[in-house]
């Protein structure tokens, strides 16, 4: 088994790069506003995700995260706004839609009861993949992430970075063009959260893929990351590190993010939670 | 999508609730032993109390053990449906749901594809409480063990679609305890599975209606006629007419926008 920091190489996909293919951005939100009874939860947010974008979508802990991931994945009816994936309405065409997107949820989604093989071949179906090339490609992916002997395991065997691999393994199986991941490193030691963000940076460079990030982890919006900040439902800001870094007028992301969200700044990033 | 693609959506969610149900070993063996119970105990203690006059589809007197397993039948196909609709439960609970409702399939596939999986399940169950039954003497004809089969299709379609409705009601695990209690032990109670209505219609005209119009009724009916080589089209109309209101719900109940699944959403 790979170390827990190991990274296997992402080689190009052969003939096809999604970056050079000019066309709709991977994701497209505009105007999307969600509430649950009378509790906004979501308004007027827009933002783009574009191809071969590493995409960060920093907030705290209920700043709707995890329910614009909802909206994004047809799990709710978005009642206002739209959302499109490659230009795909999620709603008038959610099957186009769907089938572009991989998803690593925030909440484990795996079968405990089941190996590590049977939940890839699962997933597999659920996106009408054929037995033998499902196979191949759960080869593969597994050997990727360094799990590939631990295929016949029962996933409740599995220690939780093991199982986040596994996670990002079941939502690259279909091969996606979009893939997004809500929190995927909560509850990770230092060593599997690096591997997953090297990871699926490396998909990002390597294979084109858009990737939108949610997390409430400064230090996770790294490099040339676009960044997006989320707070109490409203979009606070959406660039570069140093589109906001010059918005804000702050030395570093943690002031800058302090202050859009309406506290003090406090001086150096941390990679502690906000 | 092409229908190969279907074909292979339908076989992967078979498949699971297959292994699911092999690897929880407590859950195939409660759902023997459960009927295998009642008719070892329940009918051995009733036998000699009921007395069961010749009625269709029976072309004689019967003892009541015959009587009853075309009910116990009947019964596994409603705990399993349950037990599904609990697993729904679960896998909502525990997120895997996600894994299902994400897939590009449209949404009334997939919870159509869960119930086939289901009824496939509960048929092997049965099918092995039939060859169990035959060292009680309950034997019925060769080709009632192939005319039951469709028979045991459509009850376990209904009774399953029926879960489905109520894993979208039921918000937290700890609630399925009430299912148990305003769901399955009226419907097996208030139905033909283990006394005639003629008998329940001279003790209580109300309670005989009620079960006349219980679907519970109507898959044992079902059932019981297939197996004895006839064919009830009351209760076959019946089962169909409460599958398709069934699915309807269920399929509205996990509908995004408006269904139950949205406006519990708001709850949590």
């Amino acid at each position: 088994m790979a170390p827990e920091s190991a990274v296997a190489a992402v080689p190009p996909e052969a003939g096809f790069d999604r970056r050079a293919d000019h066309g709709p951005p991977a994701l497209l939100v505009r105007g999307l506003s969600h509430a649950f009874g009378a509790r906004q939860v979501l308004r007027d947010v827009s933002l783009t995700v574009g191809r071969g974008d590493f995409t960060v979508l920093l907030g705290l802990n209920g700043a709707g995260k995890t329910t614009l991931f909802a909206l994004i994945t047809r799990l709710y009816h978005s009642r206002a706004g739209k959302i499109e994936v490659f230009g795909a309405n999620i709603q008038s065409a959610p099957e186009a839609a769907l089938k572009r997107m991989g998803v690593v949820f925030q909440q484990s989604t795996l079968d405990l009861d089941l190996t590590v093989e049977q939940n890839l071949f699962y997933h597999a179906a659920l996106h009408g993949m054929r037995r033998g090339a499902a196979r191949q490609r759960i080869g593969e992916e597994l050997a990727r992430i360094g799990l590939i002997e631990r295929r016949r395991d029962r996933v409740r065997l599995l220690s939780g970075g093991q199982r986040r691999r596994v996670e990002l393994a079941r939502a690259l199986l279909h091969d996606p063009s979009l893939l997004l991941l809500d929190e995927p490193t909560v509850g990770l030691d230092m060593a599997s959260r690096q591997f997953l963000l090297d990871h699926v940076r490396q998909l990002c460079r390597a294979r084109g893929i858009g990737v939108l990030w949610a997390t409430h982890l400064i230090d996770e919006a790294v490099g040339d990351a676009r960044i997006i900040v989320l707070h109490q439902g409203e979009k606070r800001a959406e660039g570069p590190l140093d589109e906001i870094l010059a918005m804000t007028g702050m030395r570093d992301l943690k002031a800058a993010f302090d202050l859009l969200i309406g506290g003090a700044p406090k001086g150096a990033a941390e990679g502690d939670a906000p | 999508m092409t229908v190969a693609q279907y074909s292979l959506c339908l076989s992967g969610i078979v498949r699971r609730e297959a292994l699911r149900w092999l690897n929880q070993r407590g859950r195939f063996v409660s759902a023997l032993v459960r009927p295998l119970v009642w008719l070892a105990i329940f009918a051995a203690g009733f036998h000699f109390v009921l007395g069961v006059s010749i009625i269709p589809p029976y072309e004689t007197y019967i003892p009541y053990e015959v009587y009853i397993a075309p009910g116990l039948l009947a019964m596994i196909q409603l705990f399993n449906g349950m037990q599904s609709s609990l697993s729904m439960v679960y896998d909502r609970e525990m997120g895997s749901m996600k894994t299902l409702m994400i897939s590009p399939f449209p949404r009334w596939f997939l919870l159509i594809s869960k119930l086939l999986a289901g009824v496939a399940v509960s048929i092997v169950q049965a099918y092995i409480f039939l060859a169990i039954a035959w060292f009680w003497e309950i034997v019925p004809p060769p080709s009632g063990y192939l005319l039951v089969l469709p028979a045991l299709i459509l009850s376990g379609l209904m009774l399953g679609a029926l879960g489905l409705v109520l894993s979208s009601f039921i918000r937290q695990l700890e609630n399925f305890a009430g299912v148990m209690n305003f769901v399955i032990f009226p419907m097996f109670f208030t139905s033909s599975a283990l006394y005639p209505l003629w008998r329940v219609e001279e003790a209580s005209p109300v309670i005989y209606w009620i079960s006349e119009i219980n679907p519970f009724t109507h898959a044992t009916e079902l059932i019981r006629f297939a197996l004895y080589d006839r064919f009830n089209a009351l209760s076959a109309a019946v089962v169909v007419a409460y599958l398709v209101v069934f699915v309807g719900l269920a399929v509205w109940g996990y509908d995004p926008g408006r269904g139950l699944m949205a406006r519990r959403a708001g709850a949590e």
